[in-house]
């Protein structure tokens, strides 16, 4: 007894023994919360990350006004982004079902979609169908790499996200060469200079820059919602919702709920978890040419780089887990985060004068992802 | 302990529980599944699980004190040790490093005296004698220098419990279920050191589902059922047969009614010939055997010995090879499909690993692979190009077993993962009914289940059987269950089939098969 080393009698605080209850159990049953106090009941039921984000944003539409800027300008800000957005996000509900975990491939189905982007002004398309032609000449595109890459991952399972991230890594790489090298001609893309190569950044003036955004536009004021992008996001929604109640999307969520119950059930695995890496690289690809009808620009080079962090985050804000997730998280995820980013610019800046908006993105979104890994771990365990 | 009181998930699982237990006495605590044992010690025990739930109502006088630990390390230092179901040990340590594991006597040294204790060195001779001294206590022999890896089951199990002894302040020592996976001989030893500990003034509670080492061990018999305690005898005063009574709250049968068949004449339904499968810990090396079609046939055996490797290689879950044929067809191995289309089903003896997705409904354990199978609790739309989930046969299914095979649930709606382990095996053969197979694999049905519920599954085997004529080889470690409910009985002997008995020849005639070819 004398003897014994402190760490034996270490015992952890009440603050932290409450903190570490909450974050432990994300669903607590009915009867359990019942026996809670409110605001600990609040906080299970809506995990604490979350409420610490959703509280951020809320303080932040109403400091806007003080700080000068207009607040229906920064809600369509908002609702502009989530349309962007939220296909992107979307792409990481099938391989999060199957048990592939969080897509930070995502870069690979962003490549595909930037092809068929491209290729589509390269032909000649131009107006609304060349949107629709770069969808069409993205999805075989997205069915290869697709299938590539979940051969790939299904050599590796248990290591998906590691490998994953090295995939978006090195094809994000492998087509900075390519941008250069690839035959294009059509002078809106090339550089001026060389005739050759493609530029950064290519206006869609002219292709489909607010394609989806312009149809049934509503404007009210200062206040404008983009209801194509987000009818466009619905249907799509809708369409993953629709599958996931299917004989095979059942397969897929029992797939990532328990590998070896699959199994057992003759699910033939490596197929599934094939058909969830395809679903997601199509919406990758889909959904990089929805952010960039709404940006007005296609990116290349480094740009899809930076995509899949923010899409990944986006998911756990909304409350998603590494082998759960649902629509509605996609959809609250991709409010939040991409609020949070709207409104820290602005409202932020005006009052610290500083630019801190990257900062907090870089903050909430590596620190969301963290998170997650840490209550995997901790679910494995058990 | 008075009136303490426990739910969870609003199923009431404690109430009113009223223990006392006097220094070196050893009292035997039995009930079925889901009496509420493990949760008692839990909250004895102080684990978080107890206050993440929302913590327990009464009160725990220890040595006259109220005590509510809030935490086991502090359960710990007021002298309680606890050694669980499962082995909380560390595979590449030695056992010496194991018992003495964070209290490990240190010396230091002058790179400690710098940079503080957490540079101390071990002091490995202190701890082999203080190793030895609690092995010692123990009353049994263990190499203090293996690694726990090498070791037989057996004496993972003593070095777990050398380490509460080797605790200077224990007083009370709680033992959940030590002997379920030791041999007759291991358990005997276990035994005699519980009395050791007793005559040495360490309380002892005992939980097991053996009921005759409660009688030989125990001064006292305490019985759960349902979260209540229903007797608390001196275990002078009681048998076996009262002890199963209180237990079920119902009279069972010592011996159970054989009705074994001669179904010799029927045609051969599944016939396996030089059968080799690559399972780890119970590989099958040459199997050839004949099942009768409607029988009940039991493969028994030692562990270790094969008879798992069976039916997990014949269903694709372990590399396998060989010919079965089933129904004059022969089944491709290495693919689990094939088997189920084939109509055969397999209920895992790993309930929690392969048999249930915990974390789903009932629903989705009970339909899935029907669903996914047959074609069950589906919605054919636009022509049958899309395959819709069907909720509402999906509830109605799961209803219809949850109410033949009587599982405890508070809904078709509610997770697996927070049945109790009788119920989740009913799960398990629910999912495998629902399969409506004309052959069914069963392996180890009552692993871990308590009297009551192993009497129901057995009982829902047998009807499942005679009713719907299907034929069940069940696998199990226990003879004595095999004998009363299978037809013939086959005994597995390092990989090969030993022979096959009919269920009416004694005991003996068994356990001389099962040591014939043993290496």
């Amino acid at each position: 007894m004398k003897k014994e080393p402190k760490d034996n009698n270490w015992s952890p605080s009440k603050l932290n023994d409450e903190m570490n209850s909450v974050l432990s159990t994300p669903e607590a049953s009915p009867l359990q919360m019942a026996q809670m106090s409110p605001l600990r009941r609040l906080v299970a039921s809506f995990g604490l990350p979350r409420l610490i984000i959703t509280a951020f944003l809320l303080l932040m539409f109403i400091a806007a006004p003080f700080t000068g800027s207009d607040f229906w300008t920064q809600v369509s800000n908002t609702i502009n982004r989530f349309s962007w957005n939220a296909v992107l996000v979307l792409a990481m509900v099938p391989m999060i079902h199957s048990g592939c975990g969080l897509n930070f491939g995502l870069p690979l189905g962003i490549i595909s979609g930037l092809l068929g982007a491209t290729m589509a002004i390269e032909f000649g398309f131009t107006g609304p169908v060349s949107f629709f032609m770069a969808i069409v000449i993205s999805t075989p595109i997205a069915i290869v790499l697709g299938m590539g890459y979940g051969w790939l991952l299904n050599k590796i399972k248990g290591g998906e996200m590691m490998i994953a991230t090295y995939v978006g890594f090195s094809s994000v790489s492998f087509m900075c060469m390519m941008w250069l090298l690839l035959p294009y001609k059509s002078p809106t893309m090339v550089w001026g200079y060389a005739g050759k190569g493609l530029r950064t950044t290519i206006s869609l003036e002219g292709f489909y820059d607010k394609v989806l955004a312009n149809f049934l536009q509503i404007n009210i004021g200062t206040l404008s919602i983009p209801t194509g992008t987000i009818l466009f996001f619905a249907l799509l929604a809708f369409l993953m919702w629709a599958f996931l109640h299917t004989k095979t999307g059942t397969a897929m969520t029992a797939l990532g709920s328990n590998p070896a119950f699959a199994k057992a059930a003759g699910i033939n695995i490596d197929k599934t978890r094939m058909l969830s890496v395809v679903i997601s690289t199509w919406l990758a690809a889909v959904g990089i040419l929805v952010y960039q009808q709404g940006f007005g620009f296609i990116q290349l080079y480094m740009a899809p780089f930076y995509m899949a962090l923010p899409a990944v985050s986006a998911i756990l804000i909304g409350g998603a887990s590494v082998n759960k997730a649902s629509i509605a998280n996609v959809v609250i995820g991709t409010f939040l985060f991409q609020g949070m980013v709207t409104m820290t610019p602005t409202v932020m800046n005006s009052i610290i004068q500083m630019d801190m908006s990257e900062v907090i993105r870089v903050i909430v979104s590596q620190g969301m992802i963290l998170y997650a890994l840490t209550r995997k771990t901790k679910g494995g365990n058990n | 302990m008075r009136n303490v009181k426990k739910d969870f998930y609003g199923n009431q699982v404690l109430s009113d529980i009223n223990l006392t237990l006097q220094a070196g006495e050893v009292l035997g605590l039995c009930g079925e599944n889901g009496a509420g044992k493990s949760t008692l010690m839990k909250i004895l025990f102080g684990m978080d699980v107890i206050r993440e739930t929302g913590g327990y109502s009464g009160d725990i006088l220890f040595n006259g004190e109220k005590v509510n630990f809030a935490s086991p390390f502090e359960a710990l230092e007021a002298g309680i040790g606890m050694v669980h179901q499962e082995f909380s040990l560390i595979p590449g340590f030695t056992a010496t490093e194991n018992i003495l594991l964070n209290r490990e006597p240190q010396r230091r040294s002058v790179l400690s005296e710098v940079f503080g204790s957490r540079l101390n060195t071990l002091n490995y001779k202190e701890m082999q004698r203080r190793s030895a001294e609690a092995i010692e206590k123990l009353g049994v022999h263990i190499d203090a220098d293996m690694v726990i890896n090498d070791m037989p089951v057996g004496h993972k199990q003593f070095t777990e419990i050398a380490r509460e002894l080797s605790k200077d302040q224990l007083k009370l020592l709680i033992l959940d279920e030590p002997t379920a996976v030791l041999t007759e001989k291991e358990a005997e030893a276990l035994l005699d050191s519980i009395r050791n500990m007793s005559r040495r003034g360490i309380a002892v509670i005992f939980i097991t589902h053996r009921l005759h080492e409660i009688l030989s061990v125990c001064d006292r018999v305490v019985v759960m059922r349902d979260g209540r305690v229903v007797r608390d005898v001196p275990s002078g005063e009681t048998n076996v047969m009262d002890i199963t009574r209180w237990m079920v709250g119902r009279d069972v049968d010592a011996a159970a009614q054989n009705e074994a068949r001669d179904l010799s004449n029927e045609p051969t339904i599944l016939s396996i010939r030089n059968l080799w499968v690559d399972m780890p810990g119970e590989i099958v090396r040459n199997v050839n055997l004949d099942v009768k079609k409607g029988e009940i046939l039991g493969i028994g055996g030692l562990a270790g010995q094969g008879k798992l490797g069976i039916p997990n290689g014949i269903m694709g879950l372990y590399e396998a090879g060989g010919t079965v044929i089933f129904d004059g067809k022969e089944i491709p191995l290495n693919n689990p499909r094939h088997c189920l289309e084939a109509n055969l089903a397999f209920v895992s003896e790993d309930r929690r690993g392969v048999g249930l997705l915990l974390d789903e409904s009932l629903e989705w354990n009970v339909a899935f692979p029907a669903m996914q199978i047959q074609g069950k609790c589906l919605k054919k739309l636009l022509g049958g190009l899309i395959k819709w989930r069907d909720e509402k046969a999906i509830t109605d299914l799961t209803n219809k077993y949850i109410k033949e095979l009587a599982i405890k649930c508070t809904s078709s709606k509610q997770k697996a993962k927070e049945l109790s382990g009788g119920n989740q095996q009913k799960v398990c053969l629910a999912k495998a009914f629902a399969l409506e197979p004309k052959f069914l694999f069963v392996s180890e049905p009552t692993r871990g289940i308590d009297v009551g519920a192993k009497a129901l599954v057995l009982e829902a085997l047998k009807r499942f059987n005679r009713e719907n004529g299907v034929t069940v080889v069940m696998i199990s470690s226990e003879l004595e269950e095999l004998r009363s409910i299978c037809d013939r009985i086959a005994i597995v002997s390092g990989g090969k089939i030993a022979g096959i008995l009919p269920a009416t020849e004694p005991s003996e005639k068994f356990g001389e098969l099962m040591v014939s070819g043993v290496r």
